[in-house]
């Protein structure tokens, strides 16, 4: 219990209020009282309840496992500067800052995280952050639909399978239809039919991820882009892992006109799927049909420089149900965490931590396609993951190698019934050559042809 | 309690090439790992030192009030202690490094802890199930309204498309009612600050899908017909929804179940204590009667052996797993299952408290929202004087209208005080409206130096109003030109070249 109030509190109290008790005090009618006893955890004291958690953490076996897991949660490095700052009661402790003069330390840091975002995807604007890169996508594509007036988006098979569920989930709400267009051989998606598909100007965007959800790079060529420009079809770019906006050519560069993302990568633990923080970034053109809180600079009364919610005429309380977006809670301290990311690593951190990340994957690449039997099962240039073909059901291989202590990666089976035999292997900078050796040894163990994994002896025999 | 008053300069106004990066080892160029195509020209991002980015955070958490420094009656936003266990217990390695796609056998505790908190929540609020997965209220909205929707497609009604608002509601109401499509039908409150039986009935008709309401409602007063509202809403073929923002007036006490709710939400940011963190990240779970069950958003945690007749807790001995394909789900909601970090502070909270705590809890949130109102109601209206739950509003009006002391006004005096202001101008039908919600974690001696400081700044509005119109005059900036900000947009920084 978190209450200060004393037996005497609480009768001065009720005194001044004028009633005799409290059960008076909350008295509802009788047909709607609770009487029957509730069904919940018990109260325990603080100490019980860390062994309570310290049981469900041990409970939660895989991170004793070697991991190779990313598929839209990287595990990166976190410097323990992110935590001591983020984690300072002022910012942790704070509402929304609808008080400006009591809020200036927060609503500065969110300028910067929106100049951060700017930065990092080329675009003009970006805001104080949505739920997540898949909700991102969601109102991405609502803003290109509101400002084409067109009912209908265009996906690439490439982009993340939860993203794009969750894209229909929203556009089932709106009857707005969502078509996909395939990936090629290489892995990148394939613009081939792009030309007949956006002709009759039914599409409000084409939405492409790079490096798209196989580890691809995969930036629209510039015929593809002309091709949209030309069928006034926006572009709509996703990036999943944010580090990659770090190295690669930005989605402005190549043509976004809003960038769409998963900003979880800069400090922000994998933490079973969230929080994360999502990112939309467009252009001066498309400002006001941006979703969500956004900061502006201007001044006090006296002159001083001031930090202030801005643009609020776009938004749910003031418009309601003519508002851009019904968000209202986004995820301000995760848009602050990586904000401090940002700032300790620099340009030349984040950098290095993009080579390290190219490199070490590049390394886990070679070593686990030198193996009999596996090989890379697309050629595009990737940047910290990629699909391994494994000889046989991936989920097979990937039970034997449980049974040696390691998550090989995500089974593709699970989205793409064609890649059953197919592995989404990520490497970062916390994977070093001692974890690719064990990987390798692994595989190399289990052999050519796993059998179906019933328990270790089994597996052991091979 | 005044904020240091000096000016930060941006982060992109400091540092110098080279000063960054203790992190990792050295790396080779990007240029040897990829063609320079596939790359970008410049990373225009300040290198900083440790030591410059601890004072610059360092310095903006000071110019920011959080309940961890001052009294925050914020009414609508709950805005309650945040313990520091529950932060210690997000961070325990094994939860916090595991990822989304870790097969469920080497996640159960994890699972565990999401099951344990649906089940408790659905005893709590009188619900067949709930879901974990939207990421805040708004979101929750937008996921009870698809599942409404989903419900009447499956159904083969096609009519319904309007949604039945109180005029007390939240402004994300009509918003999410917007983005499935559905139109709003607005309905005014009755003399008394609630809504009537008879003006739902006037209101509901065949096309009505869906009537969102809250109890206590925004004014903070018990819906007592909630019942019959509900029966009637029922009758005519709708469902009622319940925004469950003002939940923690009623724990242990009353249950949306058993009003006749078929939906609902929760804001965990508020009820079950996790901070809000400036704006986020929030989690609002979703609760749906027995006939809804079907519908909730992918994945649901479904817990093997399990039957009413285990003894549930603790849920040793129960193999969990995610369940992913459910046919007449209305999809998935976001990247991944839940806020999970979030899952286990609202459990250890819920842990922290049990029914009995819980129950407690609400009641001397009702007690704490009383008290203050019953202390100044002698110097400010309070429209609807009689007892309220866990928040109260207040209304400035003839104050205005004596002294041309606003709602606003009076807020900021407040800051100067080391006071957060109150909400302002919501609930829209009650003008000038002042919503104070103290919560339950305020003792008696922070709640009458509040009293002491609303009624020197009411006292004031009479006596020197000009010193309550130039307030605040102690915090690191004085009122802001939002009119500039709004007609010349400053957005973001640019770096010296580009401008």
């Amino acid at each position: 219990m978190y209450t200060p109030h004393t037996a005497r509190d609480v009768e001065e109290m009720l005194r001044v209020v004028g009633v005799p008790s409290l059960d008076e005090l909350v008295r509802v009618p009788d047909a709607v009282a609770v009487k029957a006893p509730l069904d919940l955890v018990p109260g325990l004291s603080e100490i019980e309840i860390a062994e309570r958690f310290a049981g469900f953490a041990e409970r939660t076996a895989a991170g004793d496992y070697l991991s190779f897991l990313g598929a839209g949660a990287y595990r990166h490095y976190v410097p323990p500067v992110i935590g001591a700052l983020a984690m300072r009661g002022e910012f942790l402790t704070s509402y929304t800052p609808y008080q400006a003069e009591v809020s200036q330390g927060y609503l500065q840091a969110i300028y910067e995280w929106q100049t951060y975002i700017a930065l990092l995807t080329g675009l003009d604007v970006a805001n104080a952050s949505v739920y997540d890169g898949a909700t991102a996508l969601a109102e991405g594509a609502i803003m290109a639909i509101n400002a084409t007036g067109r009912k209908a988006v265009l996906v690439s098979q490439a982009v993340h399978p939860n993203y794009r569920a969750v894209l229909r989930t929203y556009a089932a709400g709106i009857d707005v239809a969502v078509d996909e267009l395939p990936y090629a051989a290489d892995g990148t998606t394939d613009f081939a039919t792009l030309e007949g598909l956006v002709a009759d100007q039914r599409y409000a965007a084409l939405v492409v991820q790079s490096p798209n959800f196989f580890g691809a790079i995969d930036a629209p060529a510039a015929a593809a882009v002309a091709t949209l420009k030309a069928t006034k079809t926006l572009l709509i770019g996703v990036t999943a892992e944010a580090l990659a906006l770090a190295a690669l050519a930005t989605p402005a560069s190549w043509g976004a006109d809003i960038a769409v993302g998963e900003g979880q990568s800069f400090g922000n633990a994998v933490a079973y799927g969230g929080p994360h923080v999502g990112f939309i970034a467009t252009t001066d053109e498309h400002v006001r049909r941006i979703p969500g809180r956004l900061v502006g600079r201007t001044a006090d009364k006296d002159g001083r420089t001031a930090y202030v919610l801005t643009l609020q005429a776009r938004e749910q309380h003031i418009r309601r149900e003519k508002a851009t977006s019904n968000i209202c809670t986004n995820q301000a301290h995760c848009a602050l965490i990586a904000t401090i990311y940002l700032a300790a690593l620099g340009k030349t951190g984040l950098r290095a931590v993009a080579a390290h990340n190219l490199v070490q994957a590049a390394a886990l690449r070679a070593a686990v396609t030198a193996l009999d039997g596996y090989a890379s099962r697309f050629a595009a240039p990737a940047f910290n993951e990629f699909v391994l073909r494994v000889p046989g059901r991936a989920g097979v291989t990937l039970a034997a190698l449980r049974q040696r202590g390691i998550i090989g990666g995500l089974d593709l089976g699970r989205f793409y019934p064609e890649l059953a035999d197919c592995i989404l292997m990520t490497a970062t900078e916390l994977t070093t050559t001692a974890h690719i050796e064990r990987l390798v040894q692994a595989l190399a163990e289990i052999g050519v042809y796993p059998e179906p994994s019933r328990g270790t002896d089994a597996v052991a025999r091979i | 309690m005044p904020s240091p008053a000096f000016e930060t300069p941006l982060i992109f106004d400091g540092g110098a090439d080279g000063r960054a990066n203790r992190y990792v080892p050295a790396a080779p160029p990007l240029g040897e790992l990829l063609p320079a195509a596939l790359l970008r020209d410049d990373l225009p991002l300040p290198d900083n030192t440790e030591l410059d980015v601890v004072r610059h955070f360092t310095r903006l958490s000071q110019k920011t009030f959080g309940i961890d420094t001052v009294f925050y009656p914020l009414g609508s936003c709950t805005m309650k202690y945040n313990p520091k266990i529950n932060d210690a217990l997000a961070n325990l390695p094994a939860l916090r490094d595991l990822h989304p796609f870790a097969p469920d056998e080497l996640a159960q505790g994890a699972l565990a802890v999401m099951w344990e908190l649906e089940r408790s929540l659905a005893s709590l609020f009188g619900m067949a199930a709930f879901s974990l997965n939207p990421a805040a209220g708004a979101h929750a909205e937008l996921t009870a309204l698809l599942i409404a929707k989903a419900y009447y497609k499956k159904k083969g009604d096609a009519r319904r498309t309007t949604v039945i608002v109180p005029d007390t509601a939240h402004g994300t109401n009509p918003a999410s009612a917007a983005m499935v499509g559905y139109r709003v039908v607005s309905l005014e409150s009755d003399r008394r600050g609630r809504v009537s039986v008879d003006a739902i009935r006037a209101a509901m008709g065949p096309d009505t899908a869906v009537c969102m309401m809250t109890n206590p409602n925004t004014l903070g007063l018990f819906e007592d017909h909630i019942q019959e509202i509900a029966a009637a809403v029922h009758a005519a073929g709708g469902l009622m929804y319940y925004d469950g923002a003002n939940a923690n007036a009623l724990m242990g006490n009353s249950r949306p179940g058993d009003m006749g709710f078929d939906l609902m939400h929760l804001n965990l940011h508020k009820t079950f204590s996790i901070p809000h963190g400036g704006g986020g990240a929030g989690a609002g779970p979703v609760g749906v009667a027995a006939h809804l069950v079907p519908f909730l958003p992918t994945p649901v945690v479904r817990a093997a052996g399990y039957d009413e007749t285990h003894g549930r807790w603790p849920s040793d001995g129960l193999t969990f797993a995610l369940e992913f394909d459910r046919p007449d789900a209305v999809g998935t909601m976001r990247s991944f299952w839940s806020n999970f970090a979030h899952m286990v502070r609202a459990l250890a909270y819920c842990y922290a408290n049990g029914a009995a705590g819980l129950t407690r809890t609400s009641q001397l949130a009702v007690l704490n929202a009383n008290y203050i109102r019953a202390s100044i109601r002698d110097l400010i209206d309070i429209p609807y004087d009689e007892i309220n739950r866990h928040e109260f509003v207040a209304s400035a009006q003839s104050i205005k209208r004596e002294t041309g002391v606003r709602a606003l006004d009076i807020g900021k005096a407040l800051l100067d005080r080391g006071y957060h202001a109150p909400t302002v101008y919501f609930p829209l039908l009650v003008p000038e409206c002042i919503m104070i919600e103290p919560t339950e974690t305020e003792s008696k001696e922070t709640l009458d130096g509040f009293i002491s400081a609303l009624r020197e700044i009411l006292i004031a509005a009479r006596e020197a109003p000009q010193t309550v119109l130039d307030a605040p005059v102690t915090t690191p900036v004085s009122r802001v030109d939002e009119t500039r900000a709004a007609r010349q947009p400053d957005l973001r920084w640019r770096p010296p070249a580009a401008v």
